[in-house]
């Protein structure tokens, strides 16, 4: 069983880097750290015909033309920002797998806090309630009549015996 | 909050969720709305399939509405949007440009001999820059400029024939009463 598992990673394992290889091969790159730069790049933006795929990954022909473009951009040196305004003056923010910050994102980026809250909210009360079920104070009626309750049990309990 | 509202919240969040995913049946997530609209097409300066020597430009397209059709031979949906656009063409409410986009031009002039030209002129975008410019990523997807140049509205995939009464008419009735 071990050994399947162990020839199972390993082949997976080297199909994962022929992926990856099929998609950047064309590209040259001066050094290994420039390849890994420039693959991290392209894994932040969207493929948009495989939605499911970042640029670095996909074999779909947009993707293709959109790495080279990409890549043209990246070897003259523009930042990283300049490339993405780039795609989202054509593809619009659905390309970037971050949205940017802007009013229209800000259910986004804020709605799972503002759930958070209302979730300790509902239940700070919640507990809150509970707590006071407990400490129920008792008048002197009741205080009376629990008295005589208990003591009814008791002579039931001893007229049982 | 009476104990009565209390028992009916989880149904209420549900029923709201359901109504959200409901609607997402209905939702197609390919279907990415253009940045473009009300936007100046981009420029381009590209030769046509049946004159290499011929170059047409984004200016050259000033003062006219038209519609830019990207189409290719190697797409299947666009061999059924064909007909619409020889019925638009046949109609002559607005000059239709193709963009012959990532195709080989032998195949392309094939295409058009078999299925006829609704065309006033066919660009050719070989290597599909200019697609991407337009913000392209499915073939057909289909453009109607203003007389300035703007980006009116997009079709994307296949036109049909629902759509030249339903959008195309009255957009176009848009456009050209603003000119006058």
């Amino acid at each position: 069983m071990k050994t399947i598992k162990i020839t199972l990673f390993i082949g997976l394992f080297l199909m994962s880097g022929f992926a990856g290889a099929t998609a950047l091969s064309s590209y040259t790159f001066e050094s290994k750290e420039e390849e890994q730069a420039f693959r991290e790049l392209t894994a932040k933006i969207r493929c948009l015909v495989c939605q499911n795929q970042s640029l670095a990954d996909s074999d779909a022909e947009l993707a293709g033309d959109l790495r080279r473009e990409v890549y043209a951009l990246w070897k003259e040196k523009k930042s990283e920002e300049e490339i993405a305004e780039f795609l989202v003056a054509r593809y619009g923010d659905f390309v970037l797998y971050d949205p940017p910050l802007k009013p229209s994102t800000y259910i986004l980026w804020f709605g799972p806090f503002l759930l958070l809250f209302i979730g300790c909210y509902v239940l700070s009360r919640t507990l809150k309630n509970k707590t006071e079920d407990k400490e129920v104070e008792l008048t002197e009626e009741d205080q009376q009549r629990l008295k005589t309750l208990l003591k009814d049990d008791n002579d039931n309990r001893e007229a049982s015996k | 909050m009476s104990s009565r509202t209390r028992y009916l919240a989880p149904l209420f969040i549900f029923l709201i969720m359901a109504g959200f995913l409901f609607k997402g049946l209905f939702m197609d997530p390919r279907h990415i709305p253009s940045v473009l609209i009300n936007k100046p097409a981009p420029e381009f300066n590209l030769p046509t399939l049946h004159n290499p020597q011929k170059l047409v430009s984004t200016a050259d397209m000033k003062g006219k509405v038209w519609l830019l059709n990207v189409w290719a031979s190697w797409c299947a949906a666009c061999r059924a949007e064909h007909q619409v656009l020889n019925t638009i063409a046949g109609m002559g409410i607005v000059d239709i440009i193709g963009l012959d986009y990532k195709d080989e031009e032998a195949d392309g002039k094939r295409w058009l001999q078999q299925l006829g030209n609704p065309y006033k002129e066919v660009l050719v975008d070989k290597d599909g820059r200019v697609g991407i410019d337009f913000g392209v990523y499915g073939v057909p997807e289909s453009f109607l400029i203003d007389s300035e140049g703007v980006i009116r509205h997009k079709f994307t995939g296949p036109l049909n024939y629902p759509d030249i009464k339903g959008v195309l008419i009255p957009k176009l009735n848009e456009i050209r009463g603003e000119s006058k």
